[in-house]
């Protein structure tokens, strides 16, 4: 027990330019995450088009905490917690579905309303006479109280106290608005099912990743750059498949991939492709151009069309790819497991055609069966495992460190700086041992 | 094989060598059993209606698969210098659609599959369709459609082809 109450040892692991390989490894760190960290801060849920009609649900664990997000009769969207208030167990046992008008228990029948209070239990009388009624279960199911539903992206904040919404995620709101704003009707929906990938890795590999501008031309030489070998090897003139505009940016040079810009924000949060990305030059699909242009205008449709943010990290478990519509997130297990979502989106409005792409995108670089998963998960867990080497207990993260990151790390860097890495331990060590240091452990 | 052996025993038989040919690695046959137009597909979800509409765990063209098949001979491709392979069992395939005259055959064959890489071994079970037809005297793939039973578990990678 290094860690548990310790705040100061949790600190030491980060220095502003390098990180201890406790991290990524120790078992200890991995439970005061989620006891901490995901509790701490906002983290993703699930999106509300999952839930669309009265009685619709969704599960989900968040810090090992088992969720249930679900749409009262009312119409409200609520988070409670799956467990019964009578002897613990999970009300809701499916992922998704419709409970019709109560919750009701599998094990003895407690019946719920939607806000979670107890409707009915059987032979109530059983309990005159005893303090029931001063117990916490006769309050029914415990509801998460800071739900926020930003543009139909449903976050949560399992500690009571902390930061609020907007000061925790600032302007990086900006990159949800782009996705969200890419519908000509300014709204999502999830579509085209779940990818489900399990990763024998820490969580953190899998976030850093993301905003990663040096691995893709060294990892994904195999599989992206054996397509635009293929690819070459066609006439010049033959019609370019969508495999190979998705494919062949993946193995741009160093100098794209620098010039692409990464930006930075308060928290942790970041995006790569300030300035273009591998999603900038996709073939354009003039139907949904012109249902953009009629739903916002012209000037306003090409400003939210030239937006290609590549990803964006909401840290520390969701990640966003506005210009594909699709999105990840990250599900921490255990220290060393880790199952990444891949969610995607229909642009309400728009031609069929924009979905298809998404999920091709989807499919191609997401999937279990992705041979760009399968490289980069390989060096996730070549680090697990790699990290277990005696004689260097540091992991660097110096690429384009500058001192005038003490004073401020928001802002725009070269796209292959590792600034978003030291961005997220800074953010990690803060919310590690917020709680802690001000009222010892929640 | 001559248009006149394509028989019942000549379909199944095609069923058992596909799935040899991917165990013995030999992919470059494996692809030319493929016409031009096929399609590889393992859907994500049960009943799944198609591969365009719906995110999949493969959905591959020929272009997909040959990306697959060279990628697999380049030192680079780092998630198999421990190399992976695999293994099919196969129930025997029933014919769901048997029409010589207009060389046509629709095949069904339940299975397992191990796909092992040192010391993990990944052990799938599912349904493997085979739409196959004719062209010049031969059985070519028009679509192979894998039905695993587990498609919404998460799963973890799968490298080869079940």
């Amino acid at each position: 027990m290094r860690y548990r109450n310790n705040p100061s040892a949790i600190r030491a692991l980060v220095h502003e330019d390098e990180v201890h390989r406790d991290v990524y490894i120790d078992p200890e760190l991995f439970a005061l995450e989620q006891e901490h960290l995901f509790r701490n801060t906002w983290i993703y849920l699930g999106h509300d088009s999952q839930v669309p009609n009265p009685g619709d649900f969704y599960t989900a664990d968040i810090a090992g905490r088992p969720l249930l997000m679900l749409r009262g009769g009312d119409g409200i969207l609520r988070v409670l917690y799956n467990r019964c208030a009578h002897k613990g167990a999970k009300v809701v046992n499916a992922v998704s579905g419709n409970t019709g008008t109560v919750l009701r228990c599998p094990y003895h029948g407690w019946t719920y309303r939607a806000d979670g209070t107890v409707r009915t239990i059987p032979l109530k009388g059983g309990y005159e006479g005893t303090r029931f009624e001063q117990c916490q279960a006769s309050s029914g199911m415990v509801s998460v109280a800071n739900v926020e539903n930003y543009r139909g992206f449903v976050f949560v904040r399992l500690s009571e106290q902390g930061i609020d919404f907007r000061d925790y995620f600032g302007e990086s709101l900006t990159s949800i608005d782009n996705m969200v704003d890419r519908s000509p009707e300014g709204r999502l929906e999830v579509a085209g099912g779940v990818l489900r990938y399990l990763h024998n890795c820490n969580w953190k590999m899998f976030i850093e990743n993301l905003n990663d501008a040096m691995h893709p031309m060294v990892a994904h030489e195999s599989s992206a750059g054996t397509a635009k070998t293929l690819w070459s090897e066609q006439p010049p003139d033959a019609p370019k498949p969508m495999v190979i505009e998705q494919f062949v940016p993946f193995v741009s040079g160093y100098d794209f991939f620098e010039k692409m810009g990464v930006k930075i924000y308060e928290n942790g949060h970041s995006y790569t492709g300030v300035n273009f990305s591998i999603h900038s030059k996709y073939s354009a699909v003039p139907a949904y151009e012109a249902a953009m242009v009629q739903a916002y205008g012209a000037e306003r449709a090409h400003a939210i069309l030239a937006e290609a943010r590549h990803n964006t990290v909401y840290y520390p478990s969701l990640t966003i790819k506005g210009a594909i519509q699709a999105i990840r997130v990250a599900r921490p297990i255990a220290v060393d497991r880790t199952v990444v979502e891949s969610w995607t989106f229909r642009l309400v409005g728009a031609p069929d055609e924009i979905l298809q792409r998404t999920l091709m995108y989807s499919r191609l670089i997401n999937a279990p069966m992705s041979v760009v998963g399968h490289d980069d998960l390989l060096c996730y867990r070549a680090i697990q495992e790699g990290l277990a080497s005696d004689g260097n207990d540091w992991v660097s993260l110096h690429r384009n460190f500058s001192t005038e990151e003490r004073r401020a790390i928001a802002g725009v860097h070269t796209g292959t700086s590792e600034v978003s890495m030291r961005g997220q331990f800074r953010a990690w060590a803060r919310f590690m041992t917020d709680a802690v240091t001000k009222a010892g452990a929640p | 094989m001559s248009p006149e052996r394509l028989g019942t025993e000549a379909v199944r038989e095609f069923v058992y060598h596909e799935a040899r040919l991917i165990d013995e690695k030999r992919f470059a046959e494996w692809y030319d059993l493929f016409t031009d137009d096929a399609r590889y597909w393992i859907p994500l979800t049960r009943g799944q209606p198609d591969g365009d509409h719906h995110t999949s765990l493969m959905y591959e063209d020929k272009l997909l698969l040959k990306v697959r098949i060279e990628r697999l001979k380049n030192p680079r491709s780092f998630s198999q210098q421990q190399a992976s392979y695999c293994q099919h069992v196969m129930q025997a395939p029933s014919l769901e659609v048997a029409d010589p005259a207009q060389g046509r055959w629709v095949t069904r064959a339940p299975f397992s599959y191990f796909e092992s890489q040192l010391d993990t071994q990944v052990v799938l079970a599912g349904v493997s369709w085979l739409h196959l037809v004719e062209v010049g005297g031969v059985l070519r793939i028009r679509l192979k459609k894998v039905e695993l039973l587990n498609c919404d578990a998460a799963l973890p990678s799968v490298q080869l082809f079940p």
